[in-house]
Parts: structure tokens; C-alpha cells; sequence
């Protein structure tokens, strides 16, 4: 056995306990999934939101798409290099994760997400990016100055050399498969976070039937909502003009997928307030004391309501395009914020009150150590780190830029 | 096969059965060695625990003894059992304390307060793991690590558990705390380490009052039995399905 303590925790328990109001188990007092692991749901929600969108180009053949296709792809792998990070640094073991997959434990939605998570990393997404780019990292190579980077691309294309319009044909091929396996997948991997909380039947804010699909939604929200923020800036800081008729079609889509999200989560409230269970009371004062500011204000009204407003004022009216382009970016903005909101309501939230329904209890988010503020700003910025290196490495529009036909 | 191949095989095949052999041991060891060791067989108990709410004075002694048996850390935030007082007033009204949490001098204190017209009943409960015969924190378990014992007890192996505290959220009644010390979840085992030498749980080994009966629900003329035969029973949550083994006598319908 150890001899110390985390640092701080007790203090921080102490003043944790000083706000509880009525009731808790003893045990309660400590809130045992923090800040990190609402950084998990969000940024595994991106990877799936984009990869979603991504495949709207390949499967269902949205030319208007394809602008971002390379983008939405970047920004999915690169959120997904990160999306375990928060959970890995969270255990009390972490050098024992590995038994996860050692151990497989099938009645276990987390030990079960650890399968999901790996074989869409390795399974799904890693292959889509290499079918996409094999062409041009075998193209890249041969146009490379030094000698070094001309290994890098060599190695990245897995030192294939056939750029023949047959082998091509083939990539693209075998990519509109693995997007179409990709799908189901992406609903899987998501669809499984909610899984890990909606099948929690002791917490009566997690056990929903509908979580799964409301976290589904609510990642195609939050994915589109993410590629088309990545796209302006980009396209601001490169200095090129954006292609209109791209961010109105991913906008379209983007309001569809918000109204569905609303749609679902207000029947996730109705139902509650209407079959009105031994928890209403208590998730009641729960929504109203401590959870006003980030669930009504923040996820509801201005990450919900305001940007679908926006979105659909962008259709029903003739702007014009710099207006458009604000209109966007405001909405995306506030969808994030939302859509974070979002999480922390679910995770957080659900640790606010007692599982003997009797009293709420607090949670204090400390600024440095492993679970605090900053580890998450970190966490989520590094997402933005690797993208930028990944676009780097892999520029979304070398082809076009350098249409030199194959040798 | 020449001398090369086989020693080529032999170098793969060797470690290769060691490892499977170790993790074939360890996957089995605990229960194994156990039975190898003492000759107790556990398929041949079931273990339970009955609460006679009337008969608990609320002294703390078990919650006490728990913690030193059981090495539980002594701040006021780690508890395997605990006691909760319930407080019903004649307008209905009803307050829930853990007595617990409270320091001895400040239940001492408590004790000399005057008496107030307004209460109409109080009542403790001591509460620890229900020990679910349908457990929903070994269900969640990532690795395993939280297992049912052929006799009926829930327990954590500590050296597999990652701490991902993902079977403290599954817990309906607030039984698990992550140790501070390990980072590994722990909770009430029944005292596991006496229970199977033939002694009883700690906290029913101090019971001034015989509030906590524990028992085997396999054998027929256990005391358990007996008191399920003659109190009205009830459990914890039953509509979640858990199916606790820790059985309350004449519990009162706030008690969740």
C-alpha cells in the first residue's frame, strides 16, 4: 500500500462536503469521473460527427461535400489519437490498462468500448486516410527535395510505389468500403459512450434508453459543427476563399442534425417529467439549483435553440455571402459550447445528487493536478496540435495544386 | 525435424506454455488455493446478512470496528458500513443524518440536546454492500476485477482493479469508495478472511445489540434463516433487481 494521498484531496473533500444540501450516501462525496471525462465524450463525439460527414462525399455522393472531405477525415483521426488520453489518465492504474484487453469482460460496456475504440481507430479510420492519400504520399515522395522527408512519405504510403490509374481505382474502391463499414462503426463507437452511461440503471439521470442515440446525434452535431469551424479558419488563414456552396449544404445538414438532437433530448425530458418517477423530485432541484447556468442557459437555449435559430434564418432569408459566413461561424461557435455543455451536464450532473434521492452534492473542479482545468485545456488542445502537423504531413490540397499527371 | 527446427520451436513453445500456464493460474488462482489450502469448500454456502432495524442503538461500535479490521482509512469520506438515522416528525416530514460521519464527542453531544415534541419516531439503520446476488458493479467491470464468489460475496481483487471507478457509479446504495492509498475500489467483503476460517464479520462480532445477523442462506438451520422466517423483510432498491443478500427486519418505507 502507498503512504501518501493525492495531494489536495482531501481539502478538497472537506469543501465538497461543507456544500452538500440534505442528504448522501457517506460515500458520495467524492465526484469519481471529473472534468477528463467529460473531455471524453466530446472528443470521441467529434471524431464520429466527422467521420459521419466525411462519408456523406464517399457513400452517399454529396459533391457539395467534398471540399472538406479531406479535412473532415484529418480532424476525425486527430481527435481520435486523443479521445482515450482523458480516460487513460483518469485510472487509478493506468499502467493496468492494458488488462482490458487482456481480460475481455463482455457484460462490460466500458471493456467492451476499449474493442470498439481500437478497431475503429486501426480498422476504420488509419485505412481511410492511408486509401485516400496513398496516391499522393507516393506522388509526394517522388517530389520530395530532401532525402529525409522522401523516407517520411515513403514510409507513410507503406513504401507502395503503383500510382497506375487501375491501382488508383482500386484505392478508391476499397476506400467507399471501409466508409461503408465506417458508418455503422462511427454510430457503434459513440453509440457505445452512450451506452457506458445509459446502462447505468442505479443513476436515474444516466439510465435512458434514448442516451445512446441522444450521444449519437448530439456527435454528428458536434462533428459537423467542428469541421465546418476547422474549414473557415483554415481557409482564413490560407487566405482562400471558401466554397460557398459546400458551407450552405454542411450547414443544411447541420440544421437537420440539430433538430433531430433537440427533438430527441426534449423527449428525454417529456417522458421524465411525464412518467414523473421516485428520481423526479430530485433531478428536479438538481436541473434547477445546480445545473440552471450550464443545462438551460448553455446547452439548451444558447448551444441549441439560438444556433438553430440561425441556421434556419440563413435558409429563410436571402443573405449575403460575408453575412452567411458570420451566421455560420456564430452558430458553430455556439454549437460547441453546447455541445460541451452537453457532456459536463451528462457526466458531472449525473454526480451532483445522492442515489438516495435526499440531497445534491458538489463538484469543484481543481485548476492543476492530473483531473483539473488545465490538463483539460491541454487535452483539448491537442487535437488542434496534431491536426496542424497532420495537415502538414498530409496537405488536403497537394493534389489539385500540383495536378501533374501521374508518371 | 532437424536439431535447428526444433530448437527454433522450442524457444517459441516453451515460454509460450509458461505464459498461458501463469495466466491459466492466475485467472483461477484465488478460488483455488483457497479451497487447496484450508479445505473450505465454498459451493457449499451462500452468505447473507440480516438487519433488525429495531434492535440498532446506533453506537457506531461496527462502523468502528469495520474501518480498524479492515484497514479502511479513517477520514469521514470512506466507509464499508455506516449508520444512517432517520428522523419522522409529526407533520410527516422526515430527515436522514449518516451518524457516521459524525465525530464521538459530536454524537456525544447530540445525545444531551432536549428532547423535541415535533419528532414523532427515530430509527437507525446501518447500511454496507447488499452483496446482490445480480450485481450491477461486477456486470460493469472493464478487467474482471470485481467478481462473485462462489459463496455468494462480491469482492475487488486489488491488484487487477485499473480504477476506473466505473462499478462506484454502478452501485445503487453507495457501498464502494476508491481507497486513496491503493487508487483501487474497495467495499464491505463480509469479511471475507474471517467468514471463511468460521468466524464471524466484524461488525456483527461487536454488535452490542445482535442488530447485524450474519448467516449461510444454504443451510437450513442457520440463525439467518431463522430470522428471515420470522420477521417481515424487505431489501433495498428491490425494483432495480438486484436481488440483495443483506435483508432488513421491519424496515421503514423511507429507507432507500
Amino acid at each position: 500500500m502507498n503512504d501518501t494521498v493525492p495531494a489536495g484531496l482531501y481539502e478538497q473533500l472537506a469543501n465538497q462536503l461543507s456544500q452538500v444540501t440534505g442528504f448522501i450516501y457517506p460515500n458520495e462525496i467524492e465526484t469519481h469521473w471529473s472534468i477528463l471525462i467529460v473531455l471524453y465524450p466530446y472528443l470521441t463525439g467529434i471524431v464520429a460527427g466527422a467521420f459521419i460527414l466525411a462519408s456523406l462525399v464517399k457513400v452517399f455522393n454529396v459533391v457539395e461535400v467534398q471540399p472538406i472531405y479531406r479535412l473532415a477525415l484529418l480532424t476525425a483521426l486527430s481527435f481520435m489519437l486523443i479521445a482515450g488520453l482523458p480516460l487513460q489518465l483518469h485510472l487509478g492504474h493506468p499502467e493496468r490498462a492494458y488488462e482490458i484487453f487482456m481480460t475481455p469482460q463482455p457484460t462490460s460496456a466500458m471493456a467492451m468500448f476499449g474493442f470498439v475504440y481500437l478497431w475503429y481507430l486501426l480498422g476504420i479510420l488509419l485505412i481511410e486516410v492511408w486509401l485516400e492519400y496513398r496516391q499522393q504520399l507516393v506522388l509526394m515522395a517522388r517530389e520530395a527535395r530532401s532525402g529525409f522527408m522522401r523516407s517520411v512519405y515513403r514510409a507513410l504510403s507503406l513504401f507502395s510505389t503503383d500510382v497506375s490509374p487501375a491501382a488508383v481505382a482500386w484505392d478508391h474502391k476499397a476506400s467507399r468500403i471501409v466508409t461503408i463499414i465506417g458508418i455503422p462503426s462511427a454510430f457503434l463507437l459513440h453509440g457505445y459512450v452512450g451506452f457506458i452511461f445509459g446502462s447505468v440503471k442505479a443513476n436515474p439521470w444516466w439510465g435512458s434508453v434514448l442516451m445512446p442515440i441522444v450521444f449519437l446525434m448530439s456527435a454528428i452535431v458536434s462533428g459537423i459543427a467542428m469541421v465546418m469551424l476547422l474549414y473557415m479558419v483554415l481557409s482564413l488563414l490560407r487566405n482562400e476563399k471558401l466554397d460557398m456552396r459546400c458551407l450552405d449544404k454542411v450547414g443544411l445538414f447541420l440544421l437537420v442534425a440539430i433538430i433531430v438532437d433537440f427533438a430527441l433530448e426534449a423527449l428525454d425530458y417529456i417522458h421524465r417529467i411525464y412518467q414523473s418517477e421516485e428520481s423526479i423530485k430530485i433531478l428536479g432541484e438538481l436541473v434547477s439549483v445546480k445545473l440552471f447556468t450550464s443545462l438551460v442557459i448553455m446547452q439548451v437555449a444558447l448551444g441549441m435553440l439560438l444556433p438553430m435559430l440561425i441556421l434556419a434564418l440563413v435558409r429563410s432569408r436571402r443573405f449575403n455571402d460575408d453575412m452567411r459566413k458570420l451566421m455560420y461561424f456564430t452558430s458553430v461557435l455556439l454549437i460547441e459550447v453546447g455541445i460541451f455543455s452537453m457532456r459536463w451536464n451528462v457526466v458531472i450532473g449525473g454526480q451532483m445528487f445522492s442515489k438516495s434521492f435526499r440531497g445534491l452534492m458538489a463538484y469543484k473542479m481543481e485548476l492543476t493536478g492530473i483531473e483539473s482545468l488545465m490538463t483539460a485545456i491541454v487535452l483539448l488542445s491537442l487535437p488542434f496540435i496534431i491536426l496542424t502537423v497532420l495537415h502538414h504531413l498530409l496537405p488536403t490540397r497537394w493534389m489539385e495544386e500540383h495536378a501533374t499527371p501521374a508518371h | 525435424m532437424n536439431k535447428r527446427d526444433f530448437l527454433k520451436d522450442a524457444i517459441l513453445f516453451f515460454p509460450a506454455a509458461g505464459v498461458l500456464q501463469a495466466l491459466s493460474c492466475q485467472a483461477q488462482g484465488k478460488e483455488m488455493s483457497a479451497a487447496a489450502t484450508t479445505g473450505y469448500d465454498q459451493s457449499q454456502h451462500w452468505y447473507g446478512m440480516g438487519i433488525d432495524v429495531d434492535k440498532c442503538i446506533g453506537c457506531n461500535r461496527c462502523v468502528e470496528a469495520c474501518k480498524v479490521e479492515n484497514n479502511v482509512p479513517d477520514e469521514p469520506y470512506f466507509f464499508r458500513t455506516w449508520i444512517e438515522r432517520y428522523t419522522i416528525r409529526a407533520d410527516g416530514e422526515t430527515t436522514v443524518e449518516c451518524i457516521s460521519t459524525k465525530t464521538a464527542e459530536e454524537r456525544l453531544a447530540e445525545q444531551s440536546e432536549p428532547v423535541d415534541p415535533s419528532v414523532l419516531r427515530t430509527f437507525f439503520v446501518p447500511k454496507l454492500c447488499n452483496q446482490c446476488a445480480n450485481p450491477p458493479c461486477v456486470q460493469v467491470c472493464p478487467v474482471g476485477a470485481t467478481f462473485q464468489t462462489k459463496d455468494g460475496v462480491v469482492l475487488v481483487d486489488e491488484k487487477r482493479c485499473i480504477g476506473c471507478r466505473y462499478c462506484i457509479q454502478a452501485c445503487p446504495y453507495g457501498a464502494r469508495y476508491l481507497n486513496p492509498y491503493t487508487r483501487t475500489a474497495e467495499k464491505c467483503t463480509f469479511c471475507y478472511h474471517r467468514v471463511t476460517r468460521d468466524m464471524l464479520p466484524a461488525c456483527v462480532e461487536v454488535c452490542p445489540t445482535e442488530a447485524r445477523i450474519f448467516g449461510d442462506l444454504k443451510a437450513k438451520e442457520d440463525r439467518l434463516v431463522r430470522f428471515q422466517r420470522a420477521n417481515p423483510i424487505s431489501v433495498l432498491k428491490p425494483d432495480l433487481n438486484t436481488e440483495p443478500k443483506v435483508r432488513y427486519a421491519k424496515l421503514d418505507g423511507e429507507v432507500r
